[in-house]
């Protein structure tokens, strides 16, 4: 929910400032010049954080893991355990338990944990910030309206997918595959092949990333939005409320919705890989 | 949203929790699940094995049954054959008795009224030979017509 404060309605003078300031990240340069070597302290900490808590939670109940009748906890794990490997089975068709399954189970709980972070208020996160970090301190809560997590997890399973192509089919095959499908072995069609093989490496993490990313900047901007009802005094603040409840109620569906999609996609392009055409 | 070393940073978290969760967090939830899953199926094969001992031992003691069953009225029969038996055999000796009985009464009877006759064929000729004593009283000599008259006496 989005109700902000007072006092940080009168931090941020203008709408645009108060939102500018919620949408920017802690970053620290890791070097002078800054640029490239900048860490978004925000958005690892709080990933970082989150998937400890998320896998570490889940490790306590399988480290206690029994064949017999199940505690409360395992029942729920083994409930998304189950869930996860039914989808991981109707794709893929190898040996999922060695790594694609748990793969799958990382992201889809890793996400799901991250995108849940929408639901804090994000007044309180930066009340919280600014206790301990004066004013001007920046936080983001939601890793995933970072377009450097959801790149740096698209971009590690791209680099899985082309890792499983070439140790499924070998490099030849691998390289074979790019010039001799979808259209064929003809030498006159292997730059067709080739361009759409192209197309599809670069859009499978691009359209795999900015999904995530723009579900869940949008969710925050909403927010953010529905929260400078404050600055129109307590009704608006109420009226703001609200919505904002609202919203939130609607936005558990997509915070669901969006870590199932990247973790099925996850799913399809690393079976995707182990498939030969 | 500008690409930075978050990026990276994010990829070595994610890579790390991908060898957490396939190292220590998959492997002893599946075994359980999977041990589990052993354990009904062999519990559910164990059941059916039951049951179909079961259907077994139904069977062999309704076959069991039937065939005392059968030997008891075939038994039956046989007592009841023979109870019949030997209700016509005691009736045929007691009718052979009984035939036997009457013959020897016959012939007793036979004998009796044979000695009956005889007496009275004695004492008629003995009347006899009183009445013709009384008739001819002094003519007659009874031991010299004995002879004559027992011969008359056997003719009557």
């Amino acid at each position: 929910m989005a109700t902000a404060h007072a006092d940080n309605a009168q931090h941020a003078l203008t709408p645009s400032g108060y939102i500018e300031h919620h949408l920017s990240f802690n970053a620290q340069p890791m070097t002078d010049g800054g640029g490239f070597w900048t860490l978004h302290v925000d958005t690892f900490v709080m990933s970082v954080a989150l998937g400890l808590l998320v896998m570490g939670l889940v490790w306590l109940v399988a480290r206690k893991a029994t064949a017999g009748v199940p505690t409360k906890g395992q029942a729920f794990v083994e409930l998304v355990f189950g869930f996860i490997d039914d989808q991981v089975k109707n794709i893929f068709h190898g040996n999922r338990h060695s790594f694609i399954a748990p793969t799958a189970l990382t992201v889809f709980l890793w996400v799901f944990a991250m995108n849940s972070m929408d639901f804090l208020p994000v007044d309180w996160v930066a009340g919280i910030v600014s206790f301990f970090g004066g004013e001007h301190a920046k936080w983001r809560a939601v890793p995933t309206s970072d377009i450097n997590t959801t790149f740096a997890l698209a971009l590690s399973v791209w680099i899985l997918m082309i890792f499983f192509s070439i140790k499924v089919k070998g490099l030849g095959g691998w390289v074979h595959e790019l010039f001799c499908s979808p259209f064929g072995s003809k030498v006159w069609v292997w730059p067709a092949n080739f361009l759409f093989n192209l197309i599809e490496y670069v859009s499978k993490p691009l359209s795999h990333s900015l999904r995530l990313f723009g579900n869940m900047y949008a969710g925050e901007v909403i927010f953010l939005l529905l929260g400078l009802w404050a600055a129109t005094g307590v009704s608006g603040t109420i009226f703001g409320a609200i919505l904002g409840a609202g919203w939130s109620i609607f936005h558990i569906l997509i915070v669901a919705l969006q870590a199932f999609i990247f973790m099925m996609l996850t799913v399809v392009y690393l079976a995707m890989a182990h498939e030969s055409h | 949203m500008n690409i930075n070393f978050t990026l990276i940073a994010q990829a070595i978290a994610f890579a790390v929790l991908i060898w957490f969760t396939v190292k220590f967090v998959w492997p002893p939830l599946l075994n359980a699940i999977e041990a589990r899953q052993k354990e009904i199926a062999d519990g559910l094969a164990a059941a059916h094995e039951g049951r179909s001992a079961l259907e077994v031992a139904a069977k062999k003691s309704e076959f069991t049954l039937n065939e005392a069953k059968q030997k008891a009225s075939e038994i039956i029969g046989q007592a009841e054959k023979r109870g019949s038996q030997i209700v016509e055999e005691a009736k045929g000796n007691a009718k052979v008795e009984g035939e036997r009985i009457l013959a020897g009464a016959k012939a007793e009877i036979d004998q009796e009224v044979n000695r009956a006759k005889e007496g009275l064929r004695s004492q008629v000729s003995a009347l006899a030979i009183a009445g013709a004593e009384k008739i001819l009283r002094k003519e007659i000599d009874a031991n010299a017509h004995s002879e004559m008259l027992s011969k008359l006496a056997a003719e009557l």
